[in-house]
């Protein structure tokens, strides 16, 4: 697991030979802060569940996510033995179509934050890094696009384009890094004065060695968590663009487009609205509080 | 506060704004399509014909010559003609801000009024049940997708109980204040949700932080109570942050909650961005975005000028 791994990076400048066993004591002692309290261990529990769930799927359910059951084609129908959510108007399974949504609202949430998260560290690494001239355009351009209001310009731009899912992931994580960049030139601009910055230039380090190998390892910490934020905010704006009719188009399922094709049906069959809205809900609540966890193990403050 | 410094930090939102502009302009032509497209597949107009329109419409022109001709007729106010109406752009989102403006303005004074109390309780009382319920319920509401909320509230309040409207602004014949209420309710309530969850957080931040400052230790040895000491010296403290959150989501909440408006058919400009984009009306689209960005960019301003006025400590040169 990613946790895990990122343990021993924070603390990896103090002791880099030091013996096998202790990196893996203190990754457990991480898990151990970071599941202290009782939401994280909820919410790491809900994910796993729904990760399992959503990759399972294909293989528990008895009907593909496009499968129309002509006999219930036209109005919504109630749920039953056969469909436990229900089905839409075009006669597919609901439960089917909610864990499929999932997929696909899961992986642009995860994808665009890997963006971001990239995109932001880098530039905000070359910003606290380099200082000066470079410094100062790379802020800038991050004040002109934090200037900008996020959700019409993501609208403008999937409406103008029409995107598929590739290039949704990229207009996602490529609108919301600034947040990610500040972090990391903030950490960036400390760790380079430190002592152990300077030894491994003395030792013939060069800018790109010195930024991979020493100074982003010890932000690993801060940049987890805006990372693990961005997970819950790109679900969010993924299935905010889908409900309105921007984002992921039918058939391919993804929660917000599955509440836009539910929002007419609300006063008769609510059974369909509901389902994938409390996805939504419970998913970002638990990515949330996952992250705030990780923000009190990582920092611990009193 | 030094009057260069506030003159020098005016004339920096000039090429801020133009900035903007030129990332804008530029994504609207990237697009695929242009505006004399609708033409190309009508056989009465001839080849001669297009040309000639193209020229009238000064499309003929380099990029950045277009851009210079559109951005100094934004700087005068001449905004252009909606594609989907014929009217100035000008007028149709003018005619729309009031609704905006009512529902914004309810929704910040909603979350203002009710996200401090909840912030400075929450941390007052730290670490115990009453705290750990409102950091939960706040996670909540930051969580919460808004627009299936508001789906639930209208099957709740409208349908189920047919307490309050479903959607609109207001009931035709009907101008009292009342009418107006019971619309704005679910709307508000909707948008002010996740702003007050947002505020209440960051004040409990950084109201626990300033309460471990030695100023807070000291005012306790003083002999004042936890209601002084958070009301006289910490809260000040601890609003700085808050500030600029605040100056976020009142950019955000003023020019337009796009999706609150959409489910509610309330007819401000962010239902009017929505319709503008099912018709790719750009030139309002244009005006919107670049409105909303003025708003963004004048909040964030007035947040550093609050500072100043928060802490006097703080000093732009």
């Amino acid at each position: 697991m990613s946790e895990r791994a990122a343990s021993p990076a924070i603390n990896g400048d103090a002791a880099p030979g030091a013996a096998a066993a202790q990196p893996q004591s203190r990754g457990r002692s991480f898990l151990r802060r970071l599941l202290r309290a009782a939401p994280a261990r909820v919410s790491l529990g809900f994910l796993l569940l729904l990760a399992a769930t959503v990759i399972l799927v294909p293989l528990c359910s008895p009907y593909a996510y496009d499968q129309q059951d002509l006999d219930l084609i036209g109005q919504p129908a109630a749920p039953d033995g056969a469909h436990w959510f229900g089905t839409d108007t075009l006669g597919e399974d609901s439960l089917t179509r909610v864990f499929y949504g999932g997929r696909i609202s899961l992986c642009v949430g995860l994808a665009s934050a890997l963006v971001a998260t990239l995109l932001g560290t880098a530039i905000g690494a070359l910003a606290g890094f380099f200082g000066g001239r470079v410094d100062q355009w790379l802020m800038r351009g991050t004040d002109v696009v934090l200037s900008i209001p996020l959700l019409p310009l993501v609208l403008l731009l999937s409406g103008m384009f029409r995107p598929g899912l590739g290039s949704l992931v990229l207009a996602i994580g490529g609108l919301t890094w600034m947040a990610t960049a500040r972090i990391v030139r903030g950490q960036v601009l400390s760790l380079r004065e430190l002592e152990f910055v300077d030894a491994a230039r003395a030792l013939g380090a060069g800018n790109g060695r010195l930024i991979l190998r020493h100074i982003l390892p010890n932000a690993v910490g801060p940049i987890t968590v805006s990372a693990t934020l961005a997970v819950g905010s790109s679900i969010l704006l993924e299935s905010a663009l889908s409900f309105l009719g921007f984002g992921v188009q039918p058939p391919t399922p993804t929660w917000g487009n599955l509440l836009n094709a539910a929002s007419p049906w609300i006063g008769t069959a609510p059974w369909l609205a509901l389902p994938p809205g409390l996805m939504i809900f419970a998913t970002v609540l638990a990515v949330n509080c996952l992250g705030d966890a990780l923000r009190d193990a990582l920092e611990p403050k009193d | 506060m030094s009057q260069a410094w506030l003159l020098r930090r005016l004339l920096g939102v000039v090429p801020l704004l133009l900035a903007i502009s030129v990332l804008l302009f530029t994504i609207v032509h990237l697009a695929p399509g242009g505006p004399t497209d609708v033409y190309a597949d009508n056989p009465s107009v001839t080849p001669q014909a297009l040309a000639e329109i193209r020229i009238a419409y000064g499309l003929d022109q380099p990029l950045p010559v277009q851009y210079l001709r559109w951005a100094s007729a934004m700087a005068r106010g001449v905004w252009g003609y909606s594609i989907r109406t014929g009217r100035p752009v000008t007028t149709e989102i003018a005619e729309r801000l009031p609704a905006s403006l009512l529902l914004g303005g309810t929704a910040l004074a909603l979350s203002a009024l009710l996200a401090l109390p909840i912030g400075i309780l929450s941390a007052a009382l730290r670490r115990t049940a009453v705290d750990r319920v409102l950091t939960l319920v706040s996670f909540a509401g930051i969580s919460v997708p808004v627009f299936w909320l508001a789906l639930m509230l209208q099957l709740l309040f409208s349908i189920h109980w047919t307490l309050l409207p479903a959607a609109g602004y207001e009931t035709i014949g009907d101008t009292g204040v009342l009418d107006h209420l019971r619309h704005l309710a679910m709307p508000a309530a909707v948008l002010s949700l996740a702003t007050i969850a947002n505020w209440s957080r960051f004040l409990r931040g950084s109201l626990v932080d300033a309460l471990q400052q030695d100023y807070v230790r000291t005012a306790y040895a003083k002999g004042h109570g936890t209601a002084g000491v958070i009301v006289h010296h910490a809260l000040r403290n601890a609003l700085l942050p808050v500030v600029t959150i605040i100056s976020l989501d009142l950019a955000s909440l003023i020019s337009g909650a796009i999706i609150t408006e959409t489910v509610f058919a309330w007819p401000g400009i962010g239902r009017l961005f929505v319709e503008s984009m099912d018709a790719r009306d750009y030139p309002v689209l244009m005006g919107l975005m670049m409105l909303g960005s003025l708003a963004l960019v004048l909040a964030n301003l007035c947040a550093d000028l609050v500072y100043t006025l928060i802490d006097p400590r703080i000093r732009y040169e």
